[in-house]
């Protein structure tokens, strides 16, 4: 199996001694039409892999800026389909890694292999199903690895040592470190959890470390640089693309600028 | 005839395909947690003996196995005997899960306890069993909800619960439950969610059916004992399937019992119009167990609708899901329409009013009956009808006139 995209990204800011910036963006918020030059702002700003969220009706993981992003997008007529689509674009002019970000329910009915295929072939690179949990993962961890796309899952500071073992056998590509106990949202402190969660998952693989919920100020995301092989600010930039996207571009430069080691 | 067949989810809570674990990976090791503690409290007999004690002196059980004798007798056909889960301590079945569950909450040191509701049946009996175990308690209720079960939400204040009103989606049952679940996310360290129907992530769907599983040992142990014989036939309504399951699983051995579930047909059988997840729904992963879904092509959570805000939901418990597919329980559904009627004819030849949801089975009980002269049938009577009155009031407008002397009717 060649390195994809994910891979290849997490071995060159290595060399580069510094953290991966990653962007969540709800697909098709505020509208599909306008995701991918969202995505090519952020990218100029120097963004290093984009999170790519299909909007689901339920979103039980978010918090309330995410939710609002996703019911836009719903509203707008986005679907798994559309969000290819999307993902298709955004290939036309960028080589970015894109992670496909969501809950499992419109993979489930869009069907596993199907989603595994056309995801490949749209140029996305990986897959994080936010409410799979390792013992549900089977099917789903087979038809991407089939398509040779990266499965990323989520540890907690909750997570024992067993699940945290689990949960890097599942992993491709890099490991979601969810840095507090809480939905989506920014967070006026970061939390005290993270660095001991970091701690834990090193002893239990060499898998690359993205750590992310709560992260939105430049400030908190230099202090996880130092500490996290990746970055993920979602909430900042949603509220930053509900408000004035034309700012999004200063707001990626301004995390990316505190990326270094 | 008594039968091999059995419903017990495996190790890892699949009823067949059905159930599981779909959460964030923040609520796996918790869910781990509460499973042993639940396991290591089913097996002690001082919990047990609590339990028994708090639903014998607090909540009122056994509840009666009462002969509707006027009701059959005007249908002419089924024996027809009637559940009294209404009689219970605040009106409905959801007592026994709640104090079950608030026990087990103390023993697990949790002081925090947070719960969802769609009638308000299970928020009062959370917020009744908080009261009574000194607890925090925290009740979403959507907003929809709130504003037709608005009893319900004065009765949980009284107790001192605090109320959260939900406004996303459909401001309903479905969208508590997310609210609740996003607060679980958050709180998990001091806090337990006392999920209130057969559903949600294992060790939900067995460990709410077991707390029920009274429902059904009585009304067995019962019916031997009057009429010799099991029944023919028993109905219960399904919004995520509590008082369902924990009924049918006395009777699931016996292949001769005919078990029913009644779903909410709403306004029609059109996507968005009813709740009837047999009728119109798919497999699918919502609030995390997989079972039959209301959803549309992309796979996002329909919306519903019934007149019944407690079976309001779009996905039906993992149980009844397995139960459907293996042919062992038969779902159907009942119109608002249905349900209204049923519940004034109910109450015109017993003198009993039910909760909009338990008319439900009582409509599809009445509708079988004239045509079973011979048959036992039991219905569960899951829950009264007070805090339906308001819309008992604007249906019946009739009754409601300032007329002090209204015409027959």
């Amino acid at each position: 199996m060649q390195p994809t995209r994910i891979q290849k990204l997490f071995e060159s800011v290595r060399k580069e001694n510094r953290s991966a910036l990653i962007a969540y963006v709800t697909a098709g918020d505020p509208s599909p039409e306008r995701t991918p030059e969202i995505v090519a702002a952020l990218e100029r700003g120097g963004v290093d892999l984009i999170e790519l969220g299909v909007p689901f009706s339920d979103p039980i993981a978010d918090g309330p800026v995410i939710q609002r992003a996703a019911a836009r997008a719903l509203k707008a007529g986005t679907t798994v389909p559309k969000v290819l689509d999307m993902a298709r674009a955004i290939r036309k002019t960028s080589e970015m890694p894109i992670l496909l970000f969501t809950y499992l329910n419109p993979v489930l009915r869009y069907g596993f292999d199907k989603l595994a295929r056309d995801a490949k072939a749209a140029g996305i690179d990986g897959c994080l199903l936010t409410d799979v949990s390792v013992e549900e993962a089977e099917p789903y961890v087979a038809a991407m690895r089939a398509a040779e796309l990266d499965t990323v899952f989520l540890a907690a500071p909750t997570s024992t040592e067993r699940r945290l073992n689990l949960v890097a056998q599942y992993s491709t590509g890099f490991v979601y470190l969810v840095s507090r106990t809480g939905v989506t949202g920014e967070q006026v402190a970061l939390s005290d959890s993270l660095a001991p969660l970091i701690d834990k998952m090193r002893a239990a693989t060499k898998l690359p470390l993205a750590a992310g919920f709560g992260i939105s100020t430049p400030d908190q995301a230099g202090a996880v640089a130092k500490m996290a092989d990746g970055v993920v600010v979602g909430s900042a930039i949603v509220r930053q693309i509900e408000k004035d996207p034309s700012g999004l571009e200063s707001l990626a430069r301004s995390l990316a600028e505190r990326m270094k080691k | 005839m008594t039968s091999h067949v059995t419903s017990e989810p495996d190790a890892t809570g699949h009823f067949g395909p059905y159930g599981g674990r779909f959460v964030p990976e923040v609520l796996m090791a918790p869910l781990e947690e509460l499973e042993q503690a639940y396991k290591a409290a089913s097996a002690d007999p001082a919990f047990q003996a609590e339990l028994t004690d708090l639903l014998t002196h607090y909540a009122g059980r056994p509840t009666p196995l009462y002969y509707a004798r006027r009701l059959s007798e005007t249908l002419g056909g089924a024996k027809i005997y009637i559940k009294r889960e209404d009689l219970l301590h605040t009106g409905a079945h959801k007592i026994n899960n709640c104090l079950g569950q608030a026990l087990l909450a103390r023993r697990m040191g949790k002081k925090r306890i947070i719960a969802e509701t769609g009638a308000g049946q299970h928020g009062v009996a959370t917020a009744s069993a908080c009261a009574l175990f000194g607890l925090e308690c925290v009740v979403y209720m959507g907003e929809e909800d709130m504003r037709r079960q608005r009893l319900n939400v004065f009765r949980m204040r009284l107790m001192g619960a605090t109320v959260v009103g939900v406004a996303n989606g459909s401001r309903t049952l479905k969208d508590a439950i997310s609210e609740a679940m996003r607060d679980w996310v958050t709180n998990v360290h001091t806090t337990h969610y006392l999920l209130g129907s057969a559903l949600g992530a294992h060790p939900y769907p067995l460990m709410v059916r077991d707390f029920h599983r009274v429902i059904g040992d009585e009304t067995r142990a019962e019916i031997l004992k009057r009429e010799g014989r099991l029944p023919d036939s028993i109905f219960a309504c399904v919004g995520g399937g509590s008082n369902a399951i924990g009924m049918f699983h006395a009777f699931i051995g016996d292949e001769n019992v005919k078990l029913i579930g009644i779903e909410a047909g709403g306004r029609s059988l059109k996507l968005g119009e009813h709740a009837a997840r047999f009728e119109g729904g798919a497999p699918g992963v919502l609030h995390g167990a997989k079972s039959y879904l209301l959803q549309d092509a992309d796979g996002q959570a329909a919306l519903t609708h019934s007149v019944s805000a407690g079976l309001d939901y779009v996905l039906i418990g993992p149980e009844h899901a397995w139960l459907h597919d293996r042919g062992r329980a038969e779902y159907t559904s009942c119109s608002d329409a249905e349900a209204l009627a049923a519940a004034k004819k109910l109450a015109r030849t017993e003198g009993i009013i039910p909760a909009l949801e338990s008319a439900h089975a009582v409509h599809e009980t009445i509708r079988r009956a004239p045509a079973e002269p011979g048959k036992l049938f039991v219905v569960n009577l899951s829950g009264r009808g007070d805090k339906d009155t308001d819309i008992y009031r604007e249906n019946f407008p009739e009754l409601d006139a300032a007329d002090p002397n209204p015409k027959a009717v």
